[in-house]
């Protein structure tokens, strides 16, 4: 099935489908708010917004210069999202991906194409609140015409259990003079199987910032791929990278970046706290192919600093109050 | 009148070195003591000890708070005693705001109260409030906002290391504005310096040397023995003396004390 609607403006979205559809709606619709979604954005026509469950589209709203066109298959759904160029969207384009079973695969393979000059958001918030055996896989290519920009935040909701293994591949194209922001948050619930892999490629005077932040513990793992590639002049990239790992969990961070262009710019940032038995590890990779590039690291991977915790405790706070508010801080 | 801060002959060993050796020191309640010396006499050392911070623990002797032994504590008991510290060159922190950061340490936080120290500090609140506590802000930016945190938490006594240091000079008035208006709402204050001029604003003074305390009297005292005999041997030197220029110069200050 095909989902493609235009712009209505909905009193109560429960009361404009059947029973089954309300029922499904409602629960994903908790799942959203768990997860930090705002429900107000989805049922505002100004707001351009796509809401699935499972394998299900249950809502798509297009505004003025957004289409979002989404097919139901066997298990997931896939979508392809273009903004017309020149467009500015005004409020963030909200998407909510979930599924209330405990076990099942979501796959989700969405393209995004921003037209030249164009200016959208996008808040993705990925809800799985049940989950103690499912996959969420994504598969996403993304293209960012000369001089437009897109940013995407993504807000993942695992719940308690850990049984969820979340898998989501990107490859970008930023053109010239375009700009792609990117942050993946997964610091509310249990973590699960996180692995992330993104591949950017920065044409002349593009600029793309990756940031992953993350918080695992138990038996959770946390694997963060990412690589950009500025291949045209003066391009510029970032990778922020900040993981909490406690327990017996394991934080990897793989960030690649390459100078292949004169005046390209390109830092990776990676900061992990590790306690009780959990893991950190960090690889940076940095590849010049042009005399004119430079690409810089840094990593600070450990305990908390000594320093921050004995400020924080000089103002009354236990120990352990001291360590979740400087995690807390670095996540947020 | 009885003390609220008591230090009885305390040693303190970090490697390599005995950083406090011996020190006695009293402070009284609402009263601001300030702890001139020289860089590298053990000033910090004494706060961070007084504070309980790691790698501080004294091998010898006590420090009794309100007339009760608090040697053992940790740093959160201490706090929650009425002493706080604020260092030198203040923590950062990634994505805790200012605002948050002040009222951390307050008893009952107000918004009231944590734009009152903002501006005590010299501060907009409007300005401040939302800012991150992390590397944007410059470092005279960081150490005002450390003394509003303090000012904030109403401690019973404030152990401010080296306030002044990086800080203008019309910020130095405004700090010692500061400390006279927290002595007045109660708080004790061991403000710790190497400017003597910041003596001024002290109710009684001590002097630290080699790692222990050679001098205690009124400001003006403590700032004629400093400024004619440590100031001197600094100069005399040609260098700080803690560094290692040579053995022999290293040894003299961390066994006997410039001094002397």
């Amino acid at each position: 099935m095909k989902a493609h609607m235009t712009p209505t403006a909905p009193v109560s979205l429960l009361s404009r489908r059947d029973p089954a559809w309300a029922r499904d709606f409602e629960a994903i619709l908790k799942a959203y708010e768990a997860a930090g979604g705002k429900v107000s954005a989805l049922q505002s026509d100004r707001i351009a917004s796509a809401v699935i469950s499972g394998n299900r589209v249950l809502w798509v709203n297009e505004i003025p210069g957004v289409h979002i066109e989404a097919e139901e298959t066997p298990t997931g759904i896939r979508a392809h999202i273009r903004v017309d160029p020149g467009t500015r969207v005004e409020y963030p384009v909200h998407l909510c991906f979930g599924m209330i079973p405990q076990e099942g695969i979501q796959e989700i393979l969405p393209t995004f194409e921003i037209g030249e000059g164009a200016e959208v958001g996008f808040l993705a918030h990925c809800t799985f609140p049940n989950a103690v055996n499912l996959q969420h896989i994504m598969n996403a290519k993304v293209r960012i015409g000369p001089c437009a920009t897109m940013r995407y935040t993504e807000a993942h909701y695992h719940g308690p259990y850990g049984g969820i293994a979340v898998l989501p591949t990107s490859h970008v194209i930023v053109e010239e003079g375009g700009r792609f922001e990117n942050e993946f948050n997964l610091t509310q619930g249990r973590v699960g199987r996180m692995e992330i892999r993104m591949e950017v490629d920065v044409a002349a005077r593009g600029v793309a910032e990756l940031v992953v932040k993350a918080y695992g513990m138990g038996e959770d793992y946390i694997r963060a791929e990412e690589t950009i590639r500025l291949n045209g002049p003066d391009a510029r990239g970032l990778t922020k990278t900040r993981i909490a790992v406690r327990d017996r969990a394991v934080g990897e961070v793989y960030t690649t970046t390459e100078g292949n262009a004169p005046g390209a710019r390109g830092h990776m940032d990676c900061t992990e706290i590790v306690r009780g038995e959990a893991v950190g590890r960090n690889t940076p990779v940095v590849i010049v192919r042009n005399d004119q590039a430079r690409v810089t690291h840094e990593a600070a991977i450990g305990s908390v600093s000594r320093k921050e915790l004995e400020t924080l405790m000089a103002r009354g706070l236990s120990e352990d109050e001291a360590v979740d508010i400087i995690i807390r801080g670095m996540l947020a | 009148m009885e003390p609220l801060l008591l230090v009885e002959n305390l040693h303190v060993h970090r490697p390599g070195a005995e950083v406090l050796r011996g020190v006695h020191l009293t402070v009284y309640p609402a009263e601001v003591h300030v702890l001139l010396g020289l860089n590298g006499s053990g000033k910090s050392s004494l706060a961070y000890t007084l504070m309980g911070c790691a790698g501080y623990r004294p091998a010898q002797g006590r420090i009794l708070f309100d007339g009760e032994d608090i040697t053992d504590l940790p740093v959160s008991e201490r706090a929650r005693r009425g002493i706080t510290l604020a260092w030198q060159e203040p923590a950062r922190f990634e994505g805790l705001r200012t605002g948050d950061y002040i009222a951390l340490g307050m008893k009952e936080p107000t918004l009231a109260r944590v734009e009152e120290a903002l501006r005590a500090v010299a501060l907009a609140p409007n300005a401040y409030l939302g800012r991150p506590v992390d590397q944007t802000l410059s470092g005279g930016e960081r150490k005002r906002i450390e003394l509003a945190a303090v000012y904030a938490m109403r401690p019973r006594l404030a152990i401010l290391d080296e306030p002044d240091s990086g800080i203008d000079v019309l910020g130095v008035e405004e700090i010692a504005a500061l400390i006279r208006k927290m002595a007045a709402e109660g708080t004790a204050v061991l403000l710790i310096t190497h400017r003597d001029e910041m003596a001024d604003v002290a109710d009684r003074a001590s002097l630290m040397c080699g790692g222990t305390v050679v001098k205690t009297g009124s400001p003006e005292e403590v700032k004629a023995y400093f400024a004619q005999r440590c100031r001197p041997h600094e100069e005399a030197l040609g260098a700080q003396p803690w560094e290692p220029v040579n053995g022999d110069v290293y040894k003299e200050v961390v066994t006997r004390g410039v001094c002397e």
